[in-house]
């Protein structure tokens, strides 16, 4: 259990240091503010496809980051020390995917608050859109692990990673937007235990995939 | 410290098409130190990592049996091997201090102070690691390995970008361990200047 937070804490120390936060929620900040500029001030239109774009922002936001979580430390060695080590691979994937999340999913969601106001969403439907990606981006950061583990070795990962790991993370989107949605609405809908459901099994099952993934580059 | 025994048999090596070795056979006992040479790509670093159980060999299996138990399958293999890349796993974001705390609670070990006095790291161990020379880092890896208390050491070029102490304090390392118990297999082509067995590579 120690190594697992050995891990963890190691690696959001890395972001911390490296800045990769800051670049994560200055993209989804920029994306907030730019699309009522371009959209233009009608609080109708704003209100209806506030929740998508922020929604999209965040997933592209969170991949900016996607492509070191295994990269890096394969580069310099680490990697071999960490499959060597005590801890089984499976759980470091897990630990480096609850440190991204701690480092994007978090302060993303935080963010959405304010980026909500950018859109005219009432209190309710900017706290049903904090919560959705409070959930949601778990599954981001799970989804983008197999993709990062996948794309490990290639020069051009960071470039293959999106296309791989977007349309996995289609469900993601369809029910994060629709329970902000049926939020505005005022209506109850199934999206957010749909959306939590899918992050669930994201979570569950992403660590055995990225873990397959880096015995097989590493055995290369 | 346990003692341990590493065997390789029929080994074969295959990269990119070629054939680097084949029915390479051998085995190293506790306290035992093999040199292992040979010219650039004759399969040195293929060979430590198929020891490690990082890369499957194309034909051949390794074991090695430490305190009785024999290990045969990578992922057992792989908590018994001290390793020891080319690279050096160090972050140039983080302190030495930080990046041995973090190894020590990975291998659920101890000592991350002594192991930074005994390689004179004390002084630059609050330092980011992307302020000290290639020496100092080497230093810190082979910090990082005694660290981790594992009984088979599998080592690539530990002279490399050493001084000359560095180099004495690397051998009195790699003696004491053998002393306990421990093994190592060492590539590299500066001379270790050990007791040693030698394996020479001729490569394809």
């Amino acid at each position: 259990m120690s190594a697992f937070f050995a891990q963890m804490r190691r690696d959001v120390r890395l972001a911390w240091r490296a800045g990769g936060i800051g670049v994560a929620l200055g993209f989804f900040a920029a994306v907030a503010v730019l699309t009522p500029l371009g959209v233009g001030p009608d609080p109708a239109l704003l209100v209806r496809i506030g929740g998508g774009v922020l929604w999209l922002a965040a997933m592209l936001a969170a991949l900016l980051s996607l492509d070191t979580l295994f990269h890096a430390d394969f580069e310099d060695g680490s990697l071999d020390l960490i499959a060597l080590s005590s801890l089984p691979l499976e759980l470091a994937a897990l630990a480096k995917i609850a440190a991204h999340w701690l480092c994007t999913g978090l302060p993303l969601a935080v963010l959405a608050l304010p980026a909500a106001a950018m859109f005219a969403f009432p209190l309710p439907a900017a706290l049903m859109l904090a919560a959705t990606l409070l959930i949601g981006t778990a599954a981001i950061s799970a989804l983008g692990a197999c993709g990062a583990a996948l794309t490990l070795s290639l020069r051009r990962g960071a470039l293959l990673l999106p296309v791989i790991v977007l349309p996995l993370l289609a469900p993601a989107a369809i029910f994060g937007s629709a329970a902000v949605l049926a939020a505005l609405d005022g209506v109850g809908s199934g999206a957010f235990l749909l959306l939590s459901a899918f992050s669930l099994v994201a979570l569950a099952m992403s660590p055995f995939a990225a873990a397959a993934a880096i015995r097989v580059h590493l055995a290369e | 410290m346990m003692t341990a025994t590493l065997t390789a048999s029929n080994l074969t090596c295959v990269r990119g098409g070629r054939r680097l070795f084949e029915n390479l056979c051998f085995s190293v006992v506790g306290g035992g130190i093999m040199a292992l040479t040979g010219p650039n790509g004759a399969g040195k670093t293929s060979l430590l990592r198929m020891l490690a159980g990082l890369l499957p060999p194309a034909a051949g299996d390794v074991r090695i049996a430490a305190d009785g138990i024999v290990a045969e399958d990578a992922e057992d293999r792989a908590h018994l091997v001290g390793w020891l890349g080319c690279e050096t796993a160090l972050k140039p974001q983080l302190t030495l201090r930080e990046q041995l705390g973090f190894f020590a609670g990975l291998y659920c070990a101890c000592g991350a102070e002594q192991a930074l006095e005994r390689f004179d790291l004390t002084k630059t161990a609050d330092l980011p690691a992307r302020m000290l020379s290639a020496g100092q880092k080497r230093r810190a890896s082979l910090a990082r390995l005694m660290l981790m208390g594992r009984p088979v050491w599998l080592l690539d070029e530990p002279l490399v970008s050493l001084d000359e102490e560095g180099r004495g304090l690397t051998r009195r390392a790699i003696e004491a361990h053998c002393r306990e118990g421990g093994l190592a297999v060492v590539a590299g082509h500066d001379p270790l200047e050990l007791p040693c067995r030698h394996l020479h590579l001729e490569g394809a």
